[in-house]
């Protein structure tokens, strides 16, 4: 095994594993935000229950989110130094924006917002809610610049060095990869957070609620939240299509070997027909076993938007790609034992065939069990079904599941190159990712971190989600006294009247005041 | 100033505004193995800093941001050089997260017991880590033509960098102390004070060791006389620390903590860097800087940047400035 194998291993694991946490911190913060704003404007008791119970489960995986985070901005340094040296000038402004502009933001706000509940006025209490929120969208926004960039580099020029030297942080910021990429990824993290809330809601509604009268306060809760939690779900999954079908457009022009490896198309055609699924051999690439199953003329439209467009094929482009970067890796020691080797042009065709059709395939599915939860629920309904609970939750894997093959896809399918050279980037500028890897690590040193960050995130995995069961199953009154419940005898805790007594809180929220130091440690 | 000194000195500045923050939050940490007595003294020492220490960890993320955005070769060569510490650091700093957030989720001792270790651990290793780190960079890595370390991990270990990794974790441990005097109320607050009066002069003992060697051997004159006012103002607080005036004493450390960390990079500059083979491979601020453009553009974003995090972060810690005693912590309410 060369470093190359487990500095790429390491980057997929822990950038997989981040972004299982983040959809959700983003997707649930926004709708907890909007939650709380609803129990801001009206006062309704169910809207403060559902901040305080969604705002928990947000704050468990949020915890998981930044960890986790702190690893990926360090090891581009780690593993990859030949890479941070070669993009630095251009790679490293997004990343020190998202840390001074939206992730200090983040992490202050969302303390002040945990500990706040009696010591901030309500409004300052809800404003500190909506920054955090507002921080983690920008947060993505700066990183998914800065993964644009190295899909579709673009506001750089050529500098002495012969690297890439930023001559425009605008272009950069607006890169047409980046706003495409921006609403697809935010619809897909809103897609994640709707579809939690509609598994832990159904479940509540089957289990505790099928003969409560229509008027409980706690299956108000859950039918509210199921509800926000469909249209959610729909309206991103519309967002989730139009951005992609945007994105898809962009990456026919700019990585063209890309969507020919996620079709498996390896002939050019005139017009081409989009795949379904496909039977053979998809690693031998020469096509010859693959018969694919195809709706004719739709990835003409797909790359075009018409129904007659010539879609280039992984033969025609491969002696292109050969005549612009050459037909082999230079003879440099530090490539290994790639050195000198011929170049394949190809991504791995099964990653990114199935890839794109396991993304697109679980998405529909999160959306549909979305109509469905819609539609069983409609006019205050609670589902009579057995099937209807188990589903709902079973869906939750769907858009997790939808966004992990999303980004395997997008970054496996523009191997071997690290940065991208595109028609539409800056000309000349790219890199192999194997000549990306540093070269004063050791084997046993890399070998050594991918084994321990992995033990540690299967670990931590297995905590979260015990831990999200856990309060998920046990509903508002894991994180609150139920504000429709009246408070018990003041004997079990003889130090929580006092606590109330000589605070200047003016915020203080009836049922919320003792509440406060458990709600949050 | 040029540009690629502006940056230079903002980075320092991050480190400072890192070691000073989260440097009482790690003491905090350390002390909550050695200086609590039962569970709800835990939560107080843990409630001390629940709402501030991530926002105190951002400046750590931001400094290792910035170094990759303003003199990439450093950030390269830094954290590829010093894998191993760097991933010590990180799996501590991942675990003690976590743990925060999650030990007070489930109502069994066993589960706090184990989340309290994790958390014991994350707040030693880190500023060990760091303080290694940081000197390091101060006092050379065996770094080639390229940027790339030469030799393995044992390379990095030497007198400076371990009296800089006890020198860190010492002040922290004295900062956690002074910090908790400071926010907690009843028989912890004197506790903490006791504590701080104790071993104050032993905790700070390696730092002064360290700065003897830094200035020594990579020192100037003028680094010479800050030097000489970390001296005064560490004396100065250890001095006021028996006699109960434990604000003035944590502004002191603080100001020692400033002056240090001036000696430290003021010795380093012009150099990011130092090859410890050859002078010729040490990399330098103008060497390994970005682009006048990017360095432009990062400059405004942290123009505009940093004085609303400072304002932010300090009413944070306005917002929450009461003392905390074991009277306000309620019974924990886990399902």
């Amino acid at each position: 095994m060369e470093i190359l194998d487990v500095a790429r291993w390491q980057f997929g694991i822990t950038t997989v594993y981040h972004f299982l946490m983040v959809p959700l911190t983003i997707g649930l913060a926004l709708l907890v935000a909007i939650m709380q704003t609803a129990w801001h404007r009206t006062g309704d008791p169910r809207y403060l229950a559902m901040t305080k119970f969604w705002g928990k489960l947000m704050l468990i995986n949020f915890a998981m989110g930044v960890v986790t985070g702190i690893v990926q901005e360090f090891q581009f340094g780690m593993n990859w130094s030949a890479y941070s040296r070669f993009v630095g000038d251009v790679f490293g402004a997004p990343l020190a924006m998202e840390g001074l502009v939206a992730f200090f933001v983040e992490s202050t706000f969302l303390g002040l917002w945990i500990f706040g509940w009696d010591r901030l006025s309500k409004r300052l209490h809800l404003a500190s809610i909506w920054a955090a929120a507002l921080a983690t969208v920008a947060s993505a926004y700066f990183i998914l610049a800065a993964n644009s960039w190295m899909q579709h580099p673009v506001g750089v020029e050529i500098g002495p060095d012969g690297d890439p030297r930023l001559n425009s942080i605008w272009e950069l910021l607006t890169n047409s990869t980046v706003l495409a990429a921006f609403p697809h990824t935010l619809a897909g993290s809103l897609a994640v957070a709707g579809t939690v809330l509609i598994g832990i809601s159904a479940w509540h509604l089957a289990r505790r609620h099928r003969d409560t009268p229509i008027d409980d306060p706690d299956r108000r809760v859950w039918h509210t939240s199921l509800r926000l939690g469909g249209w959610v779900g729909l309206a991103s999954f519309a967002a989730v299509a139009v951005s992609g079908d945007f994105q898809a457009k962009l990456m026919f022009e700019q990585q063209p070997m890309k969507m020919a490896a996620a079709e498996a198309l390896c002939e050019t055609e005139e017009p081409a027909g989009f795949s379904i699924f496909a039977i053979g051999d998809l690693t031998d690439p020469s096509c010859d076993n693959v018969v694919s199953v195809t709706v004719p003329a739709l990835l003409s439209f797909l790359a075009e938007g018409d129904f007659e467009s010539e879609v280039q094929g992984i033969e025609d482009l491969i002696p292109a790609y050969q005549e612009q970067y050459g037909s082999h890796y230079p003879d440099d020691p530090r490539l290994g034992e790639l050195a000198g080797m011929p170049i394949d042009y190809v991504p791995s065709l099964p990653v990114t065939y199935w890839g794109f059709r396991f993304m697109i395939g679980f998405g529909t599915i999160a959306a549909a069990a979305a109509a469905a939860a819609l539609w069983f629920t409609r006019g205050g309904r609670v589902p009579r079904s057995r099937w209807f609970a188990p589903v709902a939750l079973a869906s939750i894997a769907t858009p997790f599941l939808a966004n992990t093959f999303g980004w395997i896809f997008t970054e496996m399918g523009r191997q071997p190159f690290v940065v991208v050279p595109n028609p539409t980037g800056v000309d000349g500028v790219y890199m192999f990712t194997a000549s990306a890897v540093s070269a004063g690590v050791s084997l046993g040193e890399a070998v050594f971190s991918l084994v321990a960050l992995t033990l540690v995130y299967a670990a931590l995995a297995v905590v979260e989600l015990f831990l999200l069961i856990r309060y998920a199953r046990a509903g508002v009154g894991g994180v609150m006294r139920p504000p429709w419940e009246k408070p018990d005898p003041p004997d079990d805790d003889p130090s929580g009247p006092s606590d109330s007594g000589d605070d200047d809180g003016d915020g203080d929220a009836k049922g919320t005041g003792q509440d406060v130091l458990s709600f949050a440690y | 100033m040029d540009l690629p000194t502006v940056w230079f000195f903002l980075i320092a500045t991050l480190w400072l505004g890192y070691f000073f923050l989260e440097g009482f939050d790690f003491g905090v940490g350390m002390l909550l193995g050695i200086g609590t007595r039962d569970e709800k003294e835990r939560r107080v020492l843990i409630n001390t800093i629940g709402p501030v220490w991530d926002g105190n960890e951002v400046w750590v993320i931001v400094a290792v941001g910035a170094t990759f955005a303003a003199f990439p070769d450093w950030y390269a060569a830094l954290l590829s050089g010093a894998y191993l510490p760097v991933l010590f650091v990180l799996l501590s700093l991942i675990g003690r997260g976590v743990a925060f957030e999650y030990r007070g989720k489930v109502d069994s001792v066993r589960w706090r017991r184990n989340w309290d270790r994790i958390i014991q651990i994350g707040s030693w290793v880190p500023p060990l880590g760091w303080g290694f780190i940081i000197t390091a960079t101060v006092t050379g890595l065996p770094i080639d033509v390229n940027g790339d370390l030469r030799g393995g991990p044992i390379d990095l270990v030497r007198i400076e960098t371990l009296l800089g990794a006890l020198a860190l974790a010492g002040f922290s441990l004295l900062h956690g102390a002074v910090f908790l005097g400071l926010k907690t109320d009843g028989d912890i607050r004197w506790r903490m004070q006791r504590f701080a009066r104790r071993y104050g002069a032993l905790l700070l003992l390696p730092g002064a060791a360290l700065l003897a060697i830094v200035q020594i051997r990579h020192g100037s004159a003028w680094t010479a006389v800050v030097a000489g006012v970390a001296v005064l103002a560490s004396v100065g607080a250890l001095l006021l620390l028996p006699r109960g005036r434990t604000g003035q004493a944590f502004t002191l450390l603080g100001v020692m903590l400033a002056a240090v960390v001036v000696v430290l990079f003021g010795s380093l500059y012009p150099n990011v860097m130092p090859s410890t083979i050859d002078s010729m491979f040490t990399l330098t601020v103008a060497e390994a800087a970005s682009s006048p453009y990017t360095l432009s553009v990062i400059t405004w974003v942290a123009a505009f940047g940093t004085p609303a995090v400072l304002i932010y972060q300090g009413w944070t810690y306005w917002v929450f400035r009461r003392r905390i005693s074991t009277a306000h912590i309620p019974t924990v309410r886990v399902p």
